[in-house]
């Protein structure tokens, strides 16, 4: 168990040490404040000139100074207050209810879009929290059970993405053709890409997946005849309920939604289709998962994380094992890309950069690698804590960070760290869960 | 069967430029057990790991049930019935005893699930007991049983055993030789053992060779290399332990 508070030297120390750590942090502070804070590059008639502001100099001394005394003092009741939290496990009865958690969850989130308060700014939110919800879901097979550490699965999301918008746009594909299309795309390149690595372990791997995940990108960029380079792809069709669209106006030779259904016209109920879309995939893909961990298939993921060498004397072929772990990340991948593009309509290589790849990595990482809950939990805390933090402005991602250091400090290993086993035991004897592969 | 069950001839084997092999002659036939004795560096396990494909020999002949597996991949050769018990155990230490077994019935039939998991729990109890409990709580020596049930779970003709005493304390050593010769004697397993408990090893054996510098130097039966005054003096520091 961490030490709960980032204070190196116990809770336990006198006020004189305090005061000494505090006066060392505050003058670190003032050295770093003068090129960050005392000297400003202004634009003047004669060109870009330093203007130097000392001003602000002792200020972040003493902001610094009285923070890290503070921080000191607090140390020690914070840390009793957060001791439980480190410790918390559910209580023996809810283990019970663990089978209908899923299903709960995505009935409470389906009936979300219909409560009193939910306006277009909430079910937007939702919509973005679920595609990355989804995206974790892909990556943490790679990363979670598989143990194959990827820096580049914006790459997957990517070619998603961009299958859609061009099967759409060029061969006038509808939303759900295309949406498969994109699943398999992605999970085709993911193939292709898995198998130079497949000799790769640790840092080699992840700087290839790093690279895989640029390659990408810059080639979506330049291949200015298929992508549109820089300008992206515009009119991604969109997502249709059995060829009913939800348009004002029925386009030629189709219907709306509306006129269908006689419910009114209004602009939410596409915003409440593609949320429920992508709750629906989102659904399936964790259900997917649940389940694939139960067969050989997931076993051999997990096991091939703990240890390569004792899963070849077991019989297990490492090769398909990694492939199909890539291929079934990529597919989940390429989906949500697909998914995006439709709903945003446009996509352009801006979306696909490595700081997506950082974020959808961070989701896993936070929420403990290969927890499915953790992906959810940690999802949220990403997606919806910048968003509420917006009343702080542009020290948001200040607060984003801080929540994070936090989370660290407390949970280690993630959100959830613990893995829940594949089968549970009753007093009956154990059957054996699946056909060998 | 017309030949031994697994025979191994002029076997050379190297790690890139370290000759760990110099041409070894091996023979296990059906129902015996066989032990491999040496020094460290002599060569016994990687004898073992060359078996499994792993370096794959450069030159020699590898044979078992009279087919070649020689250049066949690693897991494949599992499939052929090769169960090895790698040296240092490798469970899978954050998943379950019960899911570390099920992993070892990858190529078994799955009708022989139940039967399989009652005879590893028969022959190491507290294996039962822990069947829920994460592989990496499990002490040495109990991981140590689950290593060996776990690569009973693939009903093996043959078990390749590295070193299974090492790190365990002498109460639990005896008790896993117990096992692997009561395997031997009530269920006509063929094992390899490999190991440097030269004592436990070589009274367990049928028969037994002696490696040096990857070369057999001496061979016979377990019995007649116990009483071997060089073996003695080499391995066994003159008296029984």
């Amino acid at each position: 168990m961490a030490a709960p508070i980032p204070s190196p030297t116990g809770p336990a120390m006198p006020f004189v040490h305090r005061l000494r750590e505090a006066v060392i942090a505050g003058l670190v502070a003032m050295a770093l404040a003068v090129p960050f804070l005392g000297l400003r590059t202004v634009n003047l008639d004669q060109g870009l000139v330093v203007q130097a502001n000392l001003a602000y100099v002792p200020l972040a001394g003493a902001v610094v100074f009285l923070g890290r005394l503070i921080l000191g003092l607090l140390a020690a009741p914070l840390a009793k207050a957060a001791a439980p939290l480190a410790t918390w496990r559910p209580p023996a009865g809810a283990q019970r209810l663990r089978p209908w958690g899923g299903p709960l969850l995505v009935l409470a989130a389906a009936a979300l879009p219909f409560l009193p308060f939910a306006n277009r700014y909430v079910i937007d939110l939702g919509t973005t929290a679920l595609i990355y919800i989804l995206l974790a879901t892909g990556l943490n097979i790679t990363v979670g059970l598989a143990g194959l550490l990827d820096l580049g699965f914006a790459a997957f999301y990517a070619i998603g993405a961009y299958t859609c918008a061009l099967t759409t746009t060029q061969l006038h594909w509808g939303f759900w053709p295309a949406l498969a299309a994109g699943g398999l795309a992605s999970s085709l390149f993911a193939v292709l890409l898995s198998l130079p690595i497949l000799r790769l372990r640790g840092d080699y791997l992840a700087i290839v997946t790093l690279g895989f995940g640029e390659i990408t990108r810059i080639v979506i960029l330049n291949w200015q005849g298929l992508t549109g380079g820089p300008n992206g792809v515009s009119g991604i069709a969109r997502p249709t309920l059995f060829s009913l669209t939800f348009d004002r106006r029925a386009p030629a030779g189709g219907h709306t939604f509306s006129e269908v259904t006689g419910i009114a016209y209004a602009p939410e109920h596409r915003l409440i289709f593609l949320y429920l879309i992508i709750l629906a995939l989102t659904a399936l893909a964790a259900y997917t998962v649940a389940r694939l961990r139960r067969l050989p298939i997931g076993r051999a993921w997990e096991a091939l994380r703990e240890d390569e060498i004792a899963c070849r004397s077991l019989g297990i072929n490492p090769t398909m094992v990694k492939v199909s772990a890539y291929a079934t990340g990529a597919l989940m991948g390429g989906l949500a890309g697909c998914f995006f593009a439709a709903r945003q309509g446009f996509v352009s290589p801006e979306s696909f950069g490595f700081m997506e790849s950082a974020t959808i990595l961070a989701i896993v990482v936070l929420g403990g690698m290969g927890s499915q809950a953790g992906v959810i939990i940690a999802a949220l805390f990403i997606v919806v804590l910048p968003e509420l933090a917006r009343g702080f402005a542009d020290y948001r991602m200040l607060a984003f960070g801080l929540a994070m250091i936090l989370i660290m400090i407390w949970k280690p290993g993630g959100l959830l760290s613990g893995r829940l086993p594949t089968i549970r035991l009753s007093n009956a004897k154990p059957k054996p869960v699946a056909e060998a592969a | 069967m017309a030949g031994p069950l697994l025979q191994l001839s002029h076997v050379h084997a190297s790690y890139g430029p370290v000759h760990a092999l110099r041409g070894v002659n091996v023979t296990v036939n059906e129902g015996e057990i066989v032990t491999l004795i040496g020094a460290n560096g002599a060569g016994k396990s990687t004898l073992l790991m060359t078996i499994c494909g792993n370096p794959k020999p450069t030159q020699g002949q590898i044979l078992f049930q009279d087919k070649s597996l020689v250049g066949i991949p690693p897991h494949l050769i599992a499939t052929q019935g090769i169960a090895q018990v790698p040296e240092g155990r490798r469970i899978f230490p954050r998943m379950t005893v019960l899911e570390n077994l099920q992993l070892g019935a990858t190529l078994a039939d799955p009708a022989h699930f139940a039967e399989d998991l009652a005879t590893c729990y028969g022959l190491f109890p507290i294996l039962e007991k822990r069947q829920a409990q994460r592989a990496g709580t499990l002490s040495g020596g109990e991981q140590q049983m689950l290593a060996i049930s776990r690569a009973l779970m693939s009903r093996p003709r043959m078990l390749l055993l590295d070193e299974p005493s090492l790190g365990l304390a002498p109460l639990i050593i005896r008790q896993i030789f117990q096992v692997i010769e009561q395997l031997n004697r009530e269920r006509g397993m063929t094992i390899l053992l490999v190991e440097q408990n030269a004592y436990h090893a070589l009274k367990l054996a049928h028969r037994a060779y002696v490696l040096a510098s990857g070369e057999v130097v001496l061979t016979g039966s377990g019995r007649e290399l116990l009483a071997n005054e060089q073996v003695r003096a080499a391995y066994l520091e003159g008296g029984a332990h």
